[in-house]
Order: C-alpha cells, then sequence, then structure tokens
C-alpha cells in the first residue's frame, strides 16, 4: 500500500488524534472474478455509499465485530475487463480489503483488492505538498551543505495545517496563556468562529495569529456561542502551545 | 441510502464575535517560526512506499532528520 502517510514530528504528535479518526480516500483496482455488466456494477457501487456494515478482518488490530462505517462515495474511474479501478471516501478505520469482497459478493461474482493508494488523510491529499523520504534525505543534506532553509520549509508543514478540516475558534491574546495552562474557553475569549459548530465536535482554538492553542470539545453550536457573553463554550481536550508563548493576564487563587 | 459529507466537503465560514488584535510581539504566524521550533512543530505529508509498515517508515523519518519523536497518522497497511 502507498499514499498519503501524514507524520508529525516531537511537539506536533500531539495533533495526531484527530488525523487517526478524520476521513480518509483511496484509489484502488478490484478485480472481479468474472465479468458483470457496467450496469451493474454501477448500481452496486451506489447501494455501498451512506452507512455500511463491516466485519474487521481477520488480521486487523481490532475487536472483531461488526461496526458501522460511513461511506462518502464510490466512484468508479476505469473499467477494463475484470479490472475495475475506482475512487473511495470513507470514515476512518473502514478496511477497502474487506469493502471490495463484500463488493464482490452483492455483485454476485465475487472480489479481490489488487492494488491500493491512499490519496487523502483529512487535509492531506496526494496532489498538495506530498514528499518522499528520498526528498527528506535530499533536504537534511542541502540544509546540511548549504545553510539554506527553504527546503525545510516546503517540505515539512506547520502542525496547523493538520488541523484545517476541524472547526476553528479564534481567540483574543489575552486569553491565551490560561489556555495553554488547561483552562476552558470561555465567551469573552472569542473574536471570531466558524459556522456550524456543534455541542460536542472537536474544535481547534487558534491565535489571531493563526498558532494553535488546544485541542477542544465545543460545549455550545456556533449560533450560541454568538450570543453568548460569559460561560464556558470550549472544554480544553489536549494543549498544543508552550506556556507562557503569551504573557500571562489571569490571576491564580492563590 | 442518505449521502454523507465527507470532513473535506464541509464548506465553512468565519463569523467575527467581538474585535481584537493582536500584538507583534507574541508568538508568530506558524510559517514564520524559527526553523528549530517549525521542525519541532511540524508534520510531513509523507508519500509512503509500499514494502515497510507505516511504524518503520515513521522510524526512518525519524533517523533522516535526526529528531526524538514521531507519530503517524493512521495505519497504511504494507
Amino acid at each position: 500500500m502507498t499514499g498519503v502517510l501524514p507524520i508529525a514530528l516531537e511537539d506536533a504528535v500531539k495533533i495526531i488524534q484527530p488525523l487517526l479518526t478524520t476521513g480518509k480516500e483511496y484509489i484502488s483496482i478490484m478485480k472481479l472474478h468474472s465479468e458483470v455488466s457496467e450496469d451493474h456494477l454501477k448500481s452496486i457501487l451506489e447501494e455501498f455509499q451512506g452507512t455500511i456494515y463491516q466485519k474487521p478482518p481477520l488480521r486487523s488490530s481490532v475487536k472483531r465485530r461488526v461496526r458501522q462505517r460511513k461511506i462518502y462515495y464510490l466512484d468508479p474511474l476505469e473499467v477494463e475487463g475484470r479490472s475495475i479501478l475506482f475512487k473511495v471516501g470513507c470514515e476512518a478505520g473502514t478496511y477497502i480489503r474487506k469493502l471490495t469482497h463484500d463488493i464482490g459478493e452483492a455483485l454476485g461474482c465475487g472480489a479481490h483488492m489488487h492494488e491500493l493508494r491512499r490519496t487523502r488523510a483529512g487535509p492531506f491529499t496526494d496532489d498538495v505538498d506530498i514528499v518522499t523520504l528520498y526528498d527528506l534525505s535530499y533536504m537534511v543534506a542541502h540544509r546540511q551543505e548549504t545553510r539554506d532553509e527553504s527546503l525545510v520549509r516546503k517540505f515539512i508543514q506547520p502542525m496547523e495545517k493538520a488541523l484545517s478540516l476541524l472547526p476553528k475558534i479564534y481567540i483574543r491574546d489575552s486569553a491565551v496563556d490560561a489556555i495553554c495552562h488547561g483552562a476552558h474557553l470561555t465567551a469573552p475569549g472569542v473574536i471570531s468562529l466558524e459556522t456550524h459548530i456543534k455541542p460536542r465536535d472537536i474544535v481547534a482554538i487558534l491565535t489571531l495569529k493563526g498558532e494553535a492553542v488546544a485541542l477542544a470539545k465545543a460545549t455550545a453550536s456556533t449560533e450560541d456561542i454568538l450570543e453568548m457573553n460569559h460561560g464556558i463554550i470550549a472544554r480544553s481536550m489536549r494543549v498544543l502551545m508552550p506556556r507562557k508563548t503569551y504573557p500571562k493576564l489571569w490571576r491564580s487563587s492563590c | 441510502m442518505q449521502r454523507n459529507r465527507a470532513p473535506w466537503e464541509i464548506k465553512r465560514e468565519i463569523i467575527v464575535k467581538s474585535e481584537g488584535e493582536t500584538d507583534p510581539e507574541f508568538g508568530c504566524r506558524p510559517e514564520e517560526r524559527p526553523i528549530h521550533e517549525y521542525i519541532k512543530f511540524g508534520v510531513i505529508n509523507l508519500d509512503k512506499p509500499s514494502g515497510p509498515s507505516s511504524h518503520e517508515v515513521t522510524a526512518w523519518v525519524k533517523r533522516i532528520i535526526n529528531i526524538e519523536h514521531a507519530g503517524h497518522g493512521g495505519t497504511l497497511g504494507a
């Protein structure tokens, strides 16, 4: 299997959790065990869009009980005899080998996965800023020889990129350090926020410069937060910014 | 069956709740972090080769760029 594998460095490993649970996209070649009409194939693929039930394969790292997974889209790209090239957007934890097998069963002819490439993991895609191990080796050698940082800044992305699909809440400077010490975000700290936030959504708390401060769980919707003058609007889950990056403007109780 | 939107298909807009400015003296835009900090708070969108496991590839990345910790976002089977 090849394709998008986001790797978080050093302090950025704290942002891995939302990447693990975010949606993925794959391109795969499926081999049918006998030929079927293109109409039949299309209608069956369409049936697999939505919520599917899947039992993890024998060789898997999770408990083998049937679970639900969302298939956002499932599009055939090319058909050549018994080989089907298709693209699938799916929820994290969807087994494509199993999906292919189940599509084969539904088609009535049987099928297996022949090749697989991940083309997206959340905000990371295989057509923007993707680098190979060779690129990284070259980046290190080039920097050692020339002291030039430009390749490092080209091949490595700020961790904020990994949070770009999360709903975002921008806060004022004076609220930053309290969050860094584990405080929850209250309404007066909010400068701006994104639409469609619902209670219990995982949100990214950012400074006005766009720096990640923390991951938090929203306790109110966008509409409610806009109306609120006081009270907690998001509970901190993971602090990402080191303390004292911004000045301490809050008073401790002792 | 009901169609679900992928996380990357959801369009969000920013709404301003109140006025505010940020002091240039503290912090900095993520792209402008000093190079050591830039790496420390960095993520690589790696094109995993076939063969080695996600875990092995992550260990190689650590060695290539000479850092202590790294973690990958979602196993991509060998």
